[in-house]
């Protein structure tokens, strides 16, 4: 048994252990939309919350171990509280809790024996979309700035591409329910392809059009209602994926009566090209079952 | 080399855990204390991480008699008169717009109702910079509690809190830094509206049907005794508090009333199943014209029956 271990050795095997417990959970999207910050991640249960609001304009998603990032979302919650109550709740603001959770996680990866497998999303809701701003903070306590949308944890890579081929700025709600929903149901996340229910998602926005307190979940009735909206804009696309397997001469199939329902759908913002050549990139499930044949032999460990 | 892992000395990773991000920070209180530190109470919280952010907290050692508090104390702005009424459908919470520095007037507008979460809202009667502190210290408290908790406090246990609050200000009330609140809310378990109401050292004390605290609450419990009906409709119910604040301001020098010529009335609030609402200034500026009509005719305001039934 060697005596000494290198410290390159030590923290490189902290970042595999947390990148391990991180990917072995779902995905996550946070994305932008016309009227706010869309957030939407699986979760069966509808008490142990992977979305919180953190203060007025600002929320808190998070991936990985739960008494983990509980523990941060409430620390979060407190800086929060203490920074806005000492000065203004204006003072409050996403760049300043990022760096609070960066400069936290940052600590515990270097100074602990294990790290914490989370990755957190802070968002903040700006008077315009062009001052909302998207965080994302992983275990070692890197930051970086999104633009626009951020996928994360699970297979992020493969919910990443699926998103960002239907991500566009000013998407309504249903719009880019739609697309999240589509990024979230990509076969690389969680093993099959997914159709989530109501009661496997959670879902919540920051509302820029409301005062004081922007953060509002939806679920029940308002939710049901998104994921119709949802189905029946993807549907198309639906038939593809499903039709997948079989070749990729089967989008050309669909194709058809994709084309006639796709245009009252988000498919315009999603991919504003023609109808026909929209058929085979939506399949955002050829596309990612490529990547994932390609990256999921020996590669994925790496990536992920 | 093995002297670090045979623990003769501590390893270049082992780290102090009290340092390390979940103790306080090594700046004593600095942001990584947070991990440590946090309660479901931001009041109790605000208490071991910065005492000094309590309303009060700084308040200088005794200054001669406590029970003549020096003439700067008295000079500070007070507020005055609050008054609240259940109604049918919730609960109205009034108060008029005076603040007072000994015999003068310091300000004329300024507001001392307050929504507190989405079904309860409080006044206060005394030093006006101490409430202040008060209110947002109570703002912040009931929704750090429900952010961390992900429910809200029942509203006991929101007048709880608020007595724990007020008790804690009780040594600077000692020298003169009085703060009394008056808490209402609107009980989701019940469908009814509530009051409690707090003397110095906390409470609460439920009340029933209406209640009144500050310089001009005798007055105006006493009209309100007169004008209130069990059951009453919000509307009437509001229009009762501004009859009762402009009784409090005909006989308390320390409470104004509605003022025609600057455009300042009453700040009245209403707490029901839809949540707290503070009535437009215009409809405030409506009930408000309604009473000074009536009372150019009856300058006592209306009259109750003499005889029951």
């Amino acid at each position: 048994m060697p005596f000494y271990v290198s410290p390159a050795q030590v923290m490189r095997d902290k970042a595999e252990y947390a990148r391990q417990g991180i990917a072995r959970g779902r995905s996550c999207v946070t994305l932008q939309y016309a009227g706010g910050i869309l957030m939407v991640a699986p979760n069966p249960s509808s008490a142990l919350h992977k979305i919180s609001e953190i203060y007025d304009r600002i929320a808190f998603a998070a991936v990985g171990r739960y008494n983990e990032y509980e523990n941060l979302r409430k620390a979060g919650v407190t800086y929060a509280d203490i920074t806005g109550y000492q000065f203004d709740r204006h003072d409050v603001t996403a760049r300043g809790i990022a760096n609070w959770y960066a400069q936290t996680l940052g600590t515990i990866f270097t100074d602990q024996l294990k790290p914490f497998e989370v990755e957190i999303v802070v968002a903040e809701v700006g008077i315009t979309p062009a001052d909302d701003q998207i965080y994302r903070i992983t275990f070692d306590g890197s930051v970086t700035d999104e633009p626009g949308f951020v996928a994360f944890g699970g297979q992020a890579d493969q919910v990443s591409a699926a998103l960002k081929e239907r991500y566009a700025d000013g998407m309504s709600l249903s719009e880019a329910f739609a697309a999240a929903l589509a990024a979230l149901s990509t076969p690389g996340n969680g093993g099959e392809r997914t159709e989530y229910t109501a009661a496997q998602l959670e879902v919540a926005i920051l509302d820029r059009a409301r005062d004081h307190r922007t953060f509002r979940r939806i679920r029940g009735a308002r939710l049901e209602e998104l994921l119709r909206e949802a189905r029946s804009a993807t549907e198309p696309p639906a038939a593809t994926s499903g039709a997948d397997p079989t070749g990729p001469s089967s989008p050309s199939g669909p194709a058809g009566p994709g084309a006639p329902s796709s245009p009252p759908g988000p498919s315009g913002p999603a991919s504003p090209g023609s109808p026909p050549d929209s058929g085979p990139p939506t399949g955002p499930a050829p596309g990612g079952s490529d990547r994932g044949g390609g990256l999921g032999g020996g590669t994925r460990p790496n990536p992920l | 080399m093995g002297s670090y892992f045979d623990g003769s000395q501590s390893g270049p990773f082992a780290g102090n855990p009290r340092m390390s991000g979940l103790g306080r920070g090594p700046a004593g209180g600095s942001a990584p204390g947070f991990l440590g530190l946090q309660s479901s109470s931001f009041t109790d919280f605000l208490a071991s991480h910065s005492p000094g952010l309590l309303p009060g907290g700084s308040v200088p050692g005794p200054v001669g008699d406590p029970a003549a508090p020096g003439q700067a104390l008295r000079d500070l702005p007070h507020a005055t008169t609050i008054v609240a009424a259940v109604a049918q459908a919730g609960v109205v919470l009034a108060g008029d717009r005076r603040a007072t520095a000994g015999n003068m007037i310091a300000k004329r507008d300024v507001e001392k109702v307050f929504r507190s979460d989405e079904f309860s809202g409080l006044g206060y009667a005394g030093t006006g910079s101490v409430g202040i502190e008060f209110v947002r210290l109570f703002q912040v408290e009931l929704e750090h509690y429900e952010k961390m908790e992900g429910r809200s406090l029942s509203l006991e246990g929101k007048a709880n809190r608020l007595a724990w609050m007020v008790r804690g200000n009780l040594g600077a009330a000692m020298q003169g830094l009085v703060v009394v609140p008056l808490f209402v809310g609107y009980d989701e378990d019940t469908g009814k509206g509530r009051i409690f109401s707090y003397d110095v050292a906390g409470g609460p004390y439920e009340e029933h049907r209406f209640y009144s605290i500050g310089s001009g609450s005798l007055f105006a419990r006493g009209a309100l005794k007169k004008l209130y009906v069990d059951d009453m409709p919000i509307r009437d119910a509001e229009l009762a508090c501004v009859q009762a604040l402009y009784d409090a301001a005909d006989d308390d020098s320390a409470t104004g009333g509605p003022d025609l010529t600057r455009r300042i009335f009453p700040v009245i609030a209403t707490i029901t199943a839809d949540g707290f609402m503070r009535l437009p200034d215009a409809e405030s500026e409506q009930i408000s014209e309604e009473v000074v009509r009536e009372r150019m005719t009856r300058p006592d305001g209306p009259s109750a029956p003499l005889r029951i039934g």
